[in-house]
Formats: structure tokens, sequence, C-alpha cells
């Protein structure tokens, strides 16, 4: 029964999806002074693409490479200022295909 | 003298919708888009109500870029391990004029942009927009991130999504707040066209349309199950609050969803071939902006223009009534000279006038009903225990009537007689 619903690893999810990274600019931000003081870190939970990850010392890790440019993250933050969000410049970015 | 007659922001449906009648009534047009190609930043469930397209492009269908024809119409009501579906089929749906179709974004979006570059418009991809040139509180251009990127035009209509920065900095949106908004997941799963045929009980291009209530967990929200040729959208949508309240993972709540003993014998087997996810403006009519500012009208996501109403799931319908209708009023306040709020009004009489706010506003209080705790946990396992009593025999016990089924199952599932008969009058009132 298991082997013919094979789990989706997060890996082979995310590698599903084209992204066409931007090397020169983050088009989002996080400001993780902020997170520390956040009790709610909806972030974590909430985005998609799992780009939110905390660390030992109470921040935020975060990476905005393989991101669906939703706008999940900057809708449920709770710290005002802690996420700068804007679209990846023209062209970059993630690209869909069959959705 | 302006760059353009008008400038529309984001090559989706409703944005090219609006630049089709921009072009087709003479006026110069440029069609910003961001994405490599329109349709590439794009994401939904999987259907697409045409009948909106027959003033515009009449026979629509020999070339639009289509999935499948929908033929077949199941809501699925689930728990943990029952499932109670209504499945309506036509065969009527899959001949013209049809009824709904499957789509990919990225092919359907690039033909509706093809075609207002046909009728003229000038089709620029990978450009953002960033930001509106404003005078003396005027909307007058856009800013790009082109290099000398300003472009100037008498009207700026903003299709520039769910997000709509623009909408925001024209100050046309309220309070942005997170329980307007859900966010959908889905995965386009590959599998042999004859496989979908046979699991979906459907032949050549027809195809099925499964909306399912009951298999979001802990997270208020609804899934679904498209057939494409030769791919399943398989999805999600949930909501923002208890997401971020520290609900189930997106992806977690999708897997348990697949491993359902009702979808695991249609998606078995499958290889997904793209994870995608995208935001949706869920709380519509509520939640819309004002339509029309000074040299600026909103259409599409951008004016929350997405109806979720539960047995209704749509949105580019209403992208592109609402874009074709921009358009037409930004085409009819240029001929006046007029592109103020005030020339530009006829954009918001056009929409009253039509489905698109007709619609929402007759609905506006069902995306509300159908995120209440009794629609989303109470309502599914009631029918389903309703469903089991009613075909379970339990010889040599005599059959119990319906009533009896109906109390006692109400009283097992904490439905109480007064609430049920609230929101079922508050459900009357909405879909009645």
């Amino acid at each position: 029964m298991s082997s013919a619903y094979p789990e989706v690893s997060f890996e082979t999810r995310m590698g599903s999806v084209e992204f066409r990274v931007d090397a020169d600019r983050a088009h989002i931000t996080v400001d993780d002074t902020r997170c520390r003081d956040c009790s709610v870190r909806g972030c974590i939970t909430a985005c998609p693409a799992d780009l939110f990850v905390p660390t030992s010392d109470g921040g935020i890790l975060f990476n905005y490479e393989p991101c669906f440019e939703c706008g999940t993250c900057y809708l449920v933050c709770n710290e005002e200022g802690a996420i700068t969000w804007t679209y990846p410049e023209g062209g970059h970015g993630v690209v869909f295909h069959r959705t | 003298m302006p760059d353009f007659d008008a400038i529309v922001v984001g090559a989706g449906p409703a944005g090219s919708a609006a630049a089709l009648e921009l072009a087709r009534a003479g006026r110069s047009v440029c069609l910003l888009e961001r994405g490599p190609f329109p349709g590439s930043k794009n994401m939904y469930g999987g259907v697409v109500y045409g009948r909106i397209l027959d003033t515009l492009i009449p026979n629509w269908w020999e070339e639009a870029p289509i999935q499948r024809w929908v033929t077949r119409r199941a809501t699925m009501i689930m728990t943990g391990h029952q499932a109670l579906t209504v499945d309506y089929r036509t065969e009527s749906w899959g001949a013209p004029p049809y009824n709904g179709a499957t789509a990919y974004r990225p092919d359907f979006d690039a033909w509706l942009a093809g075609t207002a570059q046909d009728a003229g418009a000038a089709l620029v991809c990978s450009t953002t927009a960033t930001g509106l040139l404003v005078e003396g509180g005027r909307v007058v251009g856009v800013r790009t991130d082109r290099p000398d990127g300003d472009l100037t035009a008498d009207v700026v209509i903003a299709c520039d999504g769910v997000n709509s920065f623009l909408a925001k900095e024209a100050g046309l949106y309220g309070e942005v707040d997170a329980a307007n908004y859900t966010v959908g997941v889905k995965e386009t799963i590959a599998l042999p066209r004859e496989v979908i045929d046979e699991r979906f009980g459907v032949r050549g291009d027809h195809g099925v349309d499964y909306e399912i209530i009951g298999c979001t967990g802990d997270v208020p929200g609804g899934g679904f199950i498209y057939t494409n040729a030769d791919t399943l959208a398989v999805g999600l949508v949930l909501s923002l609050p208890a997401l971020a309240a520290g609900g189930t993972r997106p992806e977690e709540l999708l897997r348990r969803m697949k491993a359902h003993p009702a979808v695991a014998p249609l998606v078995e087997g499958g290889e997904v071939k793209e994870y995608s996810a995208h935001v949706i403006p869920e709380a519509g009519f509520d939640m819309m902006p004002e339509l029309v500012g000074d040299g600026i009208l909103v259409a599409g996501d951008a004016a929350a223009m997405c109806l979720a109403a539960g047995i209704w799931l749509e949105g580019v319908n209403f992208a592109i009534g609402s874009g074709a209708a921009a358009g037409r009023a930004a085409a009819r306040a240029l001929q006046r000279g007029d592109t103020s709020a005030a020339g530009l009004e006829g954009y918001r009489s056009r929409l009253e006038s039509s489905f698109v706010l007709a619609d929402h506003r007759k609905l506006r209080d069902a995306p509300h009903l159908v995120m209440s705790d009794l629609a989303q946990q109470k309502l599914p396992a009631l029918a389903c225990g309703v469903a089991e009593r009613m075909f379970r025999v339990d010889n040599p016990e005599p059959k119990p009537g319906l009533r009896k089924i109906v109390r006692s199952e109400m009283k097992a599932n904490g439905v109480k007689f007064r609430d049920a008969i609230s929101q079922g009058l508050r459900a009357l009132r909405t879909f009645g």
C-alpha cells in the first residue's frame, strides 16, 4: 500500500518549480531582530515554500530564492517592519508552466 | 503628451481583457507583465468559465488553449474516513458553447494576451511596475524597473493581482487584514490520459471538477481535484490566520487529503510535475478597494474580485468581466477627455449592472459561511453520519426514520438545533 502512495519529499516538491533567481537582489528581506519579540511567528507554518526557519537563538533564517511571491508572509506578519516585501526584477523569480 | 493613452499593469485575464477593449477602441495601450510571459506568475485551482468570453471573442472555444471541458461537477463532503459526494454530469457541457474548462494559466493567459496584442496592444514582459507616477494627486503613469523606465499615460488600469501594491499606493485599499485572504497550494500530477479517463469516468476531452470540504484538518479551507488532459490539479485553499496560528503546514494537509480513501485511488501512482502556491482574495465584496481613483482603475484579483462562495469557486471570469469593463470605461473617458475619478466612474456602474458586482454583493456572506466551524467541521460529520445511517442495514433492527437519524446525528456531532436553523436561514438568504 505505501509503495502506491510514495511521499513527496519537500525537496522534490520544490525541485519541480522553476525559479529564475536574481542573484543581485533579494526581493524580500527579513529584519529578524524584530522576530525575536514576535510571539506568533506565523510565517514559519504559513509560508508554502517553507522559507522561514527558526534559529536556536530566537531569530529567523530566511532564503528569498525559491519563493512563490504569493504574499502570505507579509500578510501574516505580526511585527511591523520585520518583512520588506517587493516583487523580483522583471523576468526573475518563479515561473509557472502547468498551473 | 503621455507615452500612451492607457497603461495596463499585469497581463493576466483582467489586464488582457482591459487592453483588448482599449486597443479595439483605437487607443494606444501598453500592457505590462512582470513575468517572462503572461501567466508565468499565475496559478489557480483549474477551471475557467467562458461565457464572459462570448461577446469578447466569438467562438473562443475554437482557439483557447483548454485542457478538458468539465462535464462532471462533483462536491465531496468528507471526514477522516467517510465521503459523501453529490455528482452532477451532463454531456451538453462537452459541446459548444460549453460551460467550464480546465486550462493551464500560462497557456490561457498567454493566449488572451495574444488577442490583445493582435488588436494592437503593446505587450511588454519581464517588466515590473514598481510604483505610480503621481502629479497633483492624480495618477499619470507608472515607474518600472527598466532603465529610464517611467511610463506616462492618461489612465492606468491596475490588474497587478491579489497583492496589488499599485491600488494600495493609490490609497484605494483600507486596512489589509490577513483574515480576508487564503493561500492555495496545488500539485500538478502527471497520469496517462487513459488512466484519467478510466478513474474519472470520462472520455475524449471531457473532464471532472471535484470540490471538497472537510479535507483540511485543523485549518479552515477546502480542497479540489480537476482533470487536465494528462495531469490532475490537486490542491487546497487554506485560511491564512489559522495557518499562521500554528496550524498544520500546507504540504502536510495536502498529503493527508491525497491519502484519504476517497482520493487516494484517483491520484495513486501519479508523479508531481509542478508544485505551486498563490494567495486568494477570499472575502470578496467585503474586502474590495475603491475601484476608481483619479487616473486609475482597479480590476481582477487586484480588486478582490475572486468569488470564493463554496459551491462556486470562480475568478478568471470575474477578472475578464471587470477588466473588459475597465477597458471600455477608460476608452469612453479618454474619448471625453476626462480620466479623473469622476470621468472614470462609468467603470463602477458597468460592474454594478453586470454579474461582477451583482454576484459579489449577493454572495458577500458566503465566504464567512463556508469558513465557519459549522460548515468546516460539524456539517461534514453530520452529513456523512446521516448518509451512513441511511444506507447501513441494521437488521434485525427496523429502519429508523430520517428525522430520528438527523436528530441523533446532530446530537452526536454537537450541532444545536438553534444554530442549524440560524445558519440554515443565513445560507438561504445568501444562496436562495
